[in-house]
């Protein structure tokens, strides 16, 4: 592999990306290198980096709007943004503790894989907050889509379709999101001691009250001894107040509740975000199950029927973080079987050896009228395969 | 009027027609064909009443299995297909065309299934969108987009048009609230796509059947997210003297961390209109009106409407109005939401619907003025404050040729005007026919052959609403 392509211009870009097509000499997009590892392995002949396109292009704090080159890193819009108050309202996972690796996330990667948060049951997920995109697609042609007001969409939404296409339908150059105010403070109401069926129901319950949790998440005791169930209220604080007396009262049935202050509270949902609880030992495959939110109890027992795994519970029970044994087929089958036999639902890899990635569905396989679409989708904007081909899906 | 043109009809297939209605005919029971040029006439034109087609037939499937049957049928026979919920566009998104099948989905209008520990509704396409909350409001749920046609508009329309309402600014819109949909291809293959889980597998195929227009497929179910209702809603008015004021106390509204549900701008006319209609006790010596409204506990609602009024004060406000009762919330929301029934009253007019940065309010109202009255019109505004979106009303009258020409051709220039200020060409109406031909003022070339070659890995033989969305010149397939 040659070094890394890095244009710094937009324009620069599209010349890379017209001069591997005619060569034939596909493309791997790379942003800060910290979710590099998640996708199948990819046969490219170079790097096409974002690291130079950097820097906000656009941050209205009364519009509720930000935009920024792809290359930029996260933390630059994440403190332009609380310097004013604000906040990416998804909530981005932070890959690295995860995978173990290093470098910077970007704006253009959380962009590229729809990467969200426990937020993303209340506020949507980055998708939601995405509202305009400016890519190279594998024709060279620079490419807009939405734009910067909230209701962004004209024609075909070509900015929803870029999020979490991990880069194979264009090279982001240019994303921009609507945000929202950061709340004055935080707290975490805490149930103990419930097994995961129980703990879903008391989630629903409190999900399905008018006192808004912004988080729901469910951690088996393997995780600390004693299981704990989470939910989180956001807001002013008179409001706070109220709001988790009520759900106090609302989840009476459910045993003695502990309210965790604005600190505990943010620091463990942090650790809920990024998942880190599966973060070691870092041998094991680590995947993403999305099902809806009440059946998560009844998927976790039908993959434990035949195999070891530890997990845990965000989005009310709807999103199912799951460390296996990475032999075999660090449990693939066993995963999507009991996903099937649920109803809906998918699951992905997030972490595991290439060797792995190379042998399995990293993303969910999809029925073959889907896959078809997906084929002719992809053709549609990379007719010849250049950018970042086969990272979703072996045939792409 | 016939600015806008349609594409013309193709002399084969209306040729055909005999054999085509014969062909559906077996497809479909007697109930569900409509045929007769009575009775085909009903489905011609949509809320964009200046222009009708009356088209070949129209199919009333009642199952997805008959809508496939449909899809499948015209796709072998090269005969385009025009979906329909209520036909409520306004943008002309279900206007037919002569040599087009409709299919109309009013006849699969079920609720099948509502599930509050998973937060999910499953419904069929042709359901209204007022009737999916009034499934679940005795429980205390609500279905959020709320647009203004939802006591007859149907989810159907909704997706496909992406639509919105007053309350986006806290729940947003359509595509931010559907989490699965049955989907009949072109070639009558269904599919699922997404579910009621909470984010779908692949390409966000869901996400770009959002506004598509019934351009990628005909949707027949859909998974919609269904919200616990807040436990109550209070709206506070202000009157301004400017609406640069007015614009201004949105703005720090927002800066100050509150969301509030909804923030409803009125200038002048649209005030005087909607007072002499609903008598809602609006002030008439202020030339900017906004309605806010907070959501919570009473003591939450208190404590919001303290601070948004503290600010209003700021801003120069010159009357306050809180509700101090249901009823008074309710006269609040009144003069507001029969906007469009009462200019109706006093004129025709078309809705126009663009969007613009928040912060370029003022100039846009003041530029909209200057255009409107170059052209010896009125228009009158309605306006999503939080979320930029316009809904001018150019008054006219539809009976005088030349007035509708220039209404037409003043809305064409609003429009540009959104889109040259940062915004876009529309906020929650579509493109349909209305705005198709101003396509090449918000994109160009290669950013709409990028859409067509999307489209075209649905649909390469442009049968799907053919004469929407993008202009007629320049299609590409693929």
């Amino acid at each position: 592999m040659s070094s890394p392509l890095i244009p710094s211009s937009a324009a620069e870009a599209a010349a890379i990306v017209i001069e591997a097509r005619a060569k034939k000499t596909p493309l791997a997009i790379v942003g800060g290198g910290s979710r590099s590892a998640i996708g199948r392995p990819m046969q490219t002949a170079a790097d096409l980096s974002s690291r130079a396109l950097s820097g906000l292009t656009l941050y209205e704090p009364a519009e509720m709007v930000i935009g920024a080159r792809a290359g930029t890193p996260l933390a630059d819009v994440e403190n332009a943004l609380a310097e004013k108050g604000q906040r990416l309202s998804f909530e981005p996972m932070d890959h690295r503790p995860l995978l173990g690796s290093s470098g910077e996330p970007t704006i253009g990667a959380v962009a590229a894989g729809n990467v969200s948060g426990p937020r993303r049951l209340q506020a949507g997920a980055a998708r939601d907050s995405l509202i305009g995109v400016k890519f190279i697609n594998g024709r060279g042609e620079d490419i807009k889509s939405g734009g910067r007001v909230m209701k962004n969409v004209t024609g075909l939404d070509l900015v929803k379709l870029s999020a979490g296409a991990w880069g194979t339908l264009g090279f982001l150059h240019e994303v921009v999101f609507k945000v929202l105010p950061k709340p004055e403070t935080e707290a975490t109401l805490m149930l103990s001691g419930l097994d995961d069926s129980r703990a879903v129901a008391a989630l629903s319950v409190a999900l399905g009250s008018p006192f808004e949790p912004t988080g729901a998440a469910h951690l088996p005791r393997w995780i600390d001894r004693v299981a704990k169930t989470l939910i989180r209220l956001e807001g002013f604080s008179d409001s706070l107040r109220y709001r988790a007396g009520a759900l106090r009262a609302l989840l009476a049935e459910f045993g003695a509740i502990d309210l965790l202050d604005e600190h505990t509270s943010a620091s463990l949902w942090r650790q809920v975000r990024d998942a880190t609880f599966l973060a070691k030992p870092r041998a094991q495959a680590v995947w993403r199950v999305s099902v809806a939110p009440a059946r998560g109890p009844e998927v976790v027992a039908a993959i434990r029927e035949g195999r070891d795994v530890r997990c845990f519970y965000d989005w009310g029970g709807g999103l199912i973080w799951v460390a296996t044994d990475a032999a075999d087929d660090a449990g693939a089958t066993a995963i999507r079987k009991a996903i099937a036999r649920s109803g809906s639902g998918h699951a992905t890899l997030v972490r595991g050896t290439p060797e792995l990635r190379a042998s399995i569905d990293v993303f969910q396989p999809l029925t073959p009228p889907l896959a078809a679409l997906h084929r002719r989708l992809k053709a549609s904007f990379d007719p010849d395969g250049v950018l970042n081909p086969g990272k979703m899906h072996a045939e792409f | 009027m016939t600015a806008i043109a349609f594409p013309a009809p193709d002399a084969g297939i209306l040729a055909r027609r005999d054999a085509i209605v014969a062909g559906l005919a077996a497809l479909l029971p007697a109930e569900s064909l409509v045929e007769s040029s009575d009775e085909r006439r009903v489905f011609e034109t949509d809320g964009l009443t200046a222009y009708r087609r009356q088209p070949l037939a129209v199919a009333l499937p009642s199952t997805t299995e008959q809508a496939a049957a449909v899809m499948k049928y015209c796709h072998d026979n090269g005969v385009p297909v025009v979906a329909r919920g209520a036909g409520t566009s306004l943008s002309g998104g279900a206007i037919p065309q002569e040599d087009a099948v409709v299919i109309g989905l009013g006849k699969m209008s079920r609720i099948l299934s509502i599930d509050y520990a998973n937060r999910v509704a499953r419904v069929q396409a042709g359901v209204t969108n007022l009737a999916i909350t009034g499934a679940v409001a005795a429980d205390g749920f609500f279905y959020a987009p709320d647009p203004s046609s939802q006591l007859a508009c149907t989810i159907g329309g909704n997706i496909g048009m992406n639509s919105g309402g007053a309350h986006c600014l806290k729940y947003g819109v359509t595509t931010n609230n559907v989490l699965g949909a049955t989907v009949v291809l072109n070639d009558g293959t269904v599919v699922e796509i997404g579910g009621d889980h909470l984010d779908s597998e692949g390409y966000d195929l869901l996400g770009l059947m959002h506004g598509s227009e019934g351009q990628l497929g005909l949707i027949t179910e859909a998974t919609v997210r269904i919200l616990r209702a807040a436990e109550g809603a209070r709206p506070v008015l202000f009157g301004f003297d400017t609406s640069e004021e007015a614009g201004a106390a949105t703005a720090a509204i927002i800066a100050s961390g509150i969301i509030p549900v909804a923030i409803e701008f009125m200038d002048k006319p649209a005030i005087d209109i909607c007072e002499a209609y609903a008598k809602a006790g609006y002030p008439l010596d202020v030339a900017a009106l906004l309605i806010v409204e907070v959501e919570g506990s009473d003591e939450e609602m208190d404590a919001q409407l303290r601070k948004i009024v503290a600010i209003a004060k700021q801003h120069g406000v010159k009357v306050v109005k809180e509700s101090q009762s249901a009823m008074e919330a309710a006269l609040i929301w009144k003069g507001r939401k029969s906007a469009f029934g009462a200019t109706g009253r006093i004129a025709d007019y078309i809705c126009m619907d663009g969007t613009i940065p928040t912060g370029q309010l003022p100039l846009v109202l003041r530029r909209m003025d200057e255009i409107v009255k170059r052209h010896g019109l009125r228009v009158a505004n309605v306006f999503h404050a939080g979320d930029g979106n316009l809904h001018p009303l150019i008054l006219y009258n539809c009976n005088d040729p030349v007035e509708q020409a220039k209404a037409e051709e003043a809305g064409n220039e609003i429009l540009k005007l959104c889109v040259d200020v940062g915004g876009c060409l529309t906020g929650e109406h579509g493109v349909g026919i209305e705005k198709r031909d101003l396509m090449t003022h918000q994109f160009n070339k290669v950013d709409l052959d990028q859409q067509m070659r999307a489209r075209a890995a649905f649909d390469p033989g442009w049968l799907l609403n053919p004469a929407k969305v993008f202009p007629l010149e320049g299609r590409v397939s693929g």
